[in-house]
């Protein structure tokens, strides 16, 4: 068969991948840039530490009060992970939902659209008031928050499969089951992605609402605990934990993803998908 | 190499009585009768309905009341076709191999795993079958489609403009690795393409007119595949090619 042997200039499998190691050394050199000017700040303006601390004394908040600060992390943390799970299992559930009864959408999507009216920060006092000061207001705040863009993401990407893969599917007779589970769900997990890592950046922000209404532990908790008491340094060493917390979150997501859909970065790099 | 199948292809007859889209006429009232074993080329301006026409044998599309669209051997057309496209519509996620044995993992049967294997050695990426389509270039992909199209063994095989989207070289081997392994089959091939109708067709016919029929054009005498360079092959395309030209301008 090596009549057929073409040029088989198979395609630059994947661009040049970012190098890591230097993309956290730029974001390490920036951050310590920020640190260097809010130092800068403090120092030439000479604020009073209960409104900007300097980094020393946050770094100081941080090493004193470490075990108190791991403690409400933890519990935020647990939070967060149990509002994404849930979330994004009950977003998924919906989309296929949705794209498998006609019906479904007909009555469920006009419903879903109209609850992203409701601003959720307004119905966290009611959440509160219903579940309680304990943890299952705050997950029931981060289930809701992640819950629309994880099932918006994924309900958009099996709608919009490649037409032709959905002939090519018909003509082979593959029944609606097979389509939708085998053309239809694969092709729309770059789109899962996508709401996932959106899901991802804001669980913390569902989580950490949920305890400043009420609560009696968290980070949110915590930092609103101390500002009544003008310790400005341990609120800004719980919300620095807090950043990291999130940060690392959605890389630790990202890198899971990528590692997962192995034939995304492609798309990405031929620029069909924002990244 | 045994990819071929052993029943002789039915042929395949049409009788449309005119199809028309938003209102506006596409296609005329016609009967065609498609040959058993035999390459049918269908070639005419953009948007005379050629893929239309294709779709509705294909059931993609809804066929007009009171059209016919049966098997010479009196069984059904659903269910015993092929489709192969202009683009490859390899699925991303799926390596070669599952590619190629795409159709029977969507019926749920178990895939023939030893003859997808001799397909892919037959259009030549032995050894790939490992490989992400992505990994592959243009001309290996259709080829994979190809392969995919053969996979299905069906009596049947409807091709719209399969080898538009390569390279004039690539399209001129592909064409070749085609006809040997399509042969038997009854083929219905949409082209843009003279020379590959008159390589590959056993009957060439072009849609003329407002709303179109199809109207034939003499072919050579020699069975097909046809080569490139025969004095009678470039003779026909270029009587073919004169004949798309007036279809265009009768449709403009």
């Amino acid at each position: 068969m090596s009549a057929v042997a073409e040029a088989a200039a198979p395609r630059p499998a994947r661009r040049a991948a970012p190098r890591p190691g230097r993309a956290a050394a730029r974001a390490l050199l920036a951050g310590a840039g920020l640190v260097a000017c809010w130092w800068l700040f403090v120092w030439a303006t000479d604020q009073p530490h209960f409104i900007l601390p300097s980094p020393a004394r946050v770094a100081a908040a941080l090493a004193e009060r470490w075990d108190i600060i791991l403690g409400h992390a933890w519990i935020t943390l647990q939070e967060i992970l149990l509002g994404l799970a849930l979330g994004a299992g009950l977003g998924v559930a919906a989309a296929l939902l949705l794209m498998a009864f006609p019906p479904a959408r007909r009555w469920l999507l006009p419903v879903l659209l109209a609850s992203q009216a409701v601003p959720v920060f307004a119905i966290a006092p009611l959440l509160t008031l219903w579940m309680g000061f304990g943890m299952a207001s705050k997950i029931a705040m981060a289930t809701i928050i992640i819950f629309f863009p994880v099932a918006s993401a994924f309900y958009d990407g099996l709608r919009r499969a490649e037409p032709g893969w959905l002939d090519l599917a018909a003509t082979m007779g593959a029944s609606r089951r097979a389509i939708l589970l085998r053309i239809r769900l694969p092709a729309a997990l770059p789109a899962l992605a996508s709401g996932l890592r959106v899901a991802a950046a804001v669980a913390p922000i569902g989580a950490v609402v949920g305890e400043w209404v009420g609560a009696s532990a968290g980070l949110g908790y915590l930092m609103l605990h101390a500002n009544g008491r003008s310790q400005t340094d341990l609120m800004f060493a719980a919300l620095f934990v807090l950043a990291a917390m999130a940060l690392a979150l959605w890389f630790a997501l990202d890198a899971a993803l990528r590692a997962v859909l192995p034939w995304q970065p492609d798309r990405i790099s031929e620029g069909e998908t924002t990244p | 190499m045994d990819c071929g199948r052993s029943p002789p292809s039915p042929g395949l007859s049409l009788r449309i009585p005119g199809f028309a889209f938003a209102g506006v006429p596409v296609l005329g009232a016609f009967a065609l009768e498609l040959r058993g074993g035999e390459t049918t080329a269908l070639l005419g301006p953009s948007g005379s309905g050629k893929s239309t026409l294709l779709r509705m044998v294909a059931g993609l599309l809804p066929a007009p009341a009171g059209a016919r669209i049966a098997a010479a051997d009196g069984g059904p057309v659903a269910g015993r076709l092929a489709w192969m496209a202009q683009q490859d519509l390899l699925l991303p996620w799926l390596d070669l191999l599952g590619n190629v044995m795409l159709g029977a993992r969507l019926r749920g049967e178990a895939p023939d795993r030893a003859r997808a294997l001799r397909l892919i050695e037959a259009v030549g990426l032995a050894g790939r079958e490992r490989a992400r389509p992505a990994e592959l270039s243009g001309g290996m992909r259709q080829r994979a489609a190809l392969a995919r199209t053969l996979m299905e063994d069906r009596p049947f095989v409807l091709m719209d403009e399969p080898f538009s989207a390569v390279d004039a070289p690539t399209r001129h081997r592909l064409q070749g690795l085609a006809a040997r392994l399509l042969a038997g089959r009854t083929v219905l091939l949409v082209t843009h393409d003279p020379l590959e109708a008159m390589r590959l067709a056993h009957r060439v016919l072009v849609l003329r007119g407002s709303p179109a029929v199809p109207v034939e054009v003499p072919v050579p005498a020699a069975a097909p595949p046809r080569e490139a360079h025969d004095v009678a092959v470039l003779t026909a395309q270029g009587a073919l090619l004169e004949s798309l030209a007036e279809a265009t301008a009768e449709a403009a």
